[in-house]
């Protein structure tokens, strides 16, 4: 399976990571060796097989729906990078640009 | 305060009798700390403030006043938790995990944060935002990873037992390179709450210490039912240390020959066999087995692990918490900036390989098929466990490499983990003891059982430990 930078820049969108051009490269191909280990899977007969997709002993669990006072407001902004008012700050969320 | 040569039973003799204050213990291991760590850079936060809990109950509570590591991606309330990354490296938890609430209330102290691979995320503890961690045994080598500053803290003497956590190998691994004792308890045996997500099917809780005792103490306290997490069993907790001074007389042991095929390097593979003459010669059964799907648990596990990782991750957006980069123009520029600048090589290699097989035209090649491929590894499980009580083999190919030597070869990292993964994959408790020296480093035999049957597990390494005493000695590489 042959990897391209064109993949690698659309699963970087996908995933909201961005690379520099330089890095674009190397990444490539280091991405293309991984994805052609996990290929090797393709080789696996599963005809039939079942997937597994956790390992616990237990169903899907229930439990009373009690509110409770967990934390306050000020415990849960402690770690908001920017905050004014009790609000936290983000950049505006449509560009200008999308008016014109 | 070094305790290389203590257990938690010296320490709470010493401390219950008057001998050792709970006040000049804690000052004392941080004070040791700082000085050894100059060496090892296994911590990336000790906290200078630590006390002991208040009316330390030393009859009651085993690990009152005993300080014990966490690993820095379990979170402490009010204490920095960054998972060795930048994106984290300002965050403070609001809460406690719920393995940190259990050992408060078994009154254990707490003096730092271990340093490990950035999201727990690597086999060397190099890919840590605060640097690489160094091995005591020597120290131009890796501690392994991704608990390489808990397993480091151990063998060292800086902390009688830690906690770390392990997702394909994350406790076993390091416990191997550093001649320590480590244990990843069955999944659901111990709750995630409070643990820094990873791949969510796989992480599991553990313990490492010098001497098995002190885990089967640590993860009596650890283990349990949990509201907070539904995939904890609501199975009673045995006591482990129950299970230790046993013999091993008409134990089944199973040894899968892919364990110990010409892939394991020679040295490994003698001091392992050694250690299963050993048993047999105490009356074990030693059978040959074969794991058909060992060559596939590599290419399965990176693909579950990688897929599970990037659904966690999107949580670290730059927006409610952690970092936040300074140029964005809008708000998808914050999530792609703050994640391009806050996340290391590693955790994006992760992340976008998780992205692509988990997106539309890779989901059934990849993903799927890797779930399928799960199954077929847990039935070669069931049935060699229906005919057997445990299964031995190395913990690693090799033992610790150099420090820089496999870091820009992802692959070759990747294949570190293949005696490990499956324990994972599967679910079951598996632990690394140590086997023993080979060119001057340590060897780790590694024991898995059936899902929750640590009680196997830790009579086994119990039995090991005794024989070969390893615990006496001393790691070569510190200087005093």
């Amino acid at each position: 399976m042959e990897v391209t930078e064109e993949m690698i820049k659309h699963v970087a969108i996908l995933s909201r990571l961005e690379f520099k051009a330089d890095e674009l490269g190397e990444f490539t191909s280091q991405m293309g060796d991984i994805i052609n280990m996990a290929n090797q899977l393709a080789e696996v007969d599963t005809t039939g097989v079942a997937e597994t997709a956790q390992v616990v002993d237990r169903d899907t669990t229930f439990r009373d729906d009690v509110p409770e006072h967990w934390q306050d407001r000020d415990t849960m902004m402690k770690n908001v990078p920017e905050k004014a008012n009790g609000f936290i700050k983000v950049p505006v969320i449509i560009d200008k640009d999308d008016n014109d | 305060m070094n305790y290389l040569k203590e257990t938690i039973d010296s320490l709470n003799k010493q401390l219950a009798s008057g001998e050792l204050s709970a006040e000049k213990l804690t000052t004392d291991t941080v004070a040791n700390i700082k000085a050894t760590d100059k060496q090892l850079n296994a911590w990336i936060t000790v906290y200078d403030a630590a006390k002991p809990a208040a009316d330390l109950d030393f009859a009651k509570n085993r690990l009152a006043g005993i300080p014990i590591a966490i690993k820095d991606n379990i979170v402490i309330d009010g204490m920095r938790t960054t998972a060795a990354s930048h994106i984290l490296d300002n965050f403070v938890p609001v809460y406690d995990a719920t393995v940190i609430t259990k050992l408060r209330a078994a009154q254990a102290t707490f003096v730092g944060k271990t340093n490990m691979d950035e999201f727990a995320m690597g086999s060397s503890t190099e890919h840590s935002y605060f640097g690489a961690t160094h091995n005591p045994w020597n120290l131009d080598k890796v501690p392994g990873g991704s608990s390489g500053g808990s397993a480091a803290a151990v063998a060292s003497g800086q902390v009688v037992a830690a906690l770390g956590s392990d997702t394909g190998g994350s406790i076993r691994q390091p416990a191997a390179f550093n001649g320590i004792f480590g244990i990843k308890p069955t999944y659901g045996r111990v709750s995630r709450w409070g643990l820094i997500a990873f791949g969510s099917s796989l992480d599991q809780i553990g313990v490492m210490s010098k001497r098995v005792r002190d885990s089967a103490e640590v993860l009596n306290v650890i283990s349990g039912y949990d509201e907070h997490d539904s995939t904890v069993s609501e199975k009673a907790v045995p006591d482990f240390t129950e299970f230790l001074d046993q013999d091993v007389k008409g134990l089944r042991v199973a040894v899968p020959r892919e364990y110990m095929s010409d892939s394991v390097d020679a040295g490994v593979r003698t001091a392992v066999e050694h250690e299963i003459d050993v048993l047999r010669q105490a009356g074990a059964i030693i059978n040959e087995v074969s794991l058909p799907h060992t060559k596939y648990v590599v290419p399965t596990y990176y693909i579950i692990a990688s897929s599970e990782a990037s659904s966690n991750l999107q949580r670290f957006d730059g927006i409610r918490y952690g970092y936040r980069a300074k140029d964005a123009k809008n708000l998808l520029d914050v999530y792609v900036k703050s994640r391009s600048e806050g996340f290391g090589e590693e955790v994006k290699r992760r992340i976008m390989l998780g992205s692509f097989t988990l997106s539309a035209g890779s989901y059934d090649a990849f993903f799927r098929q890797a779930a399928k491929v799960r199954t077929l590894i847990c039935d070669d499980f069931d049935q060699i466990f229906a005919d057997n009580d445990v299964i031995l083999g190395p913990t690693t190919t090799t033992t610790a490499f150099g420090i820089g030597e496999e870091i820009s070869d992802p692959l070759k990292m990747y294949n570190n983990d293949i005696l490990t993964i499956s324990a994972n994959l599967a679910g079951l408790p598996a632990a690394s003891v140590p086997a023993g020296l080979t060119g001057g480093m340590p060897v780790g035999l590694q024991i898995m059982a059936k899902r929750f049957d640590e009680g196997n597990v830790f009579k086994v390494a119990d039995f090991i430990e005794r024989q070969n005493k390893f615990y006496e000695a001393k790691p070569a590489g510190m200087e005093d």
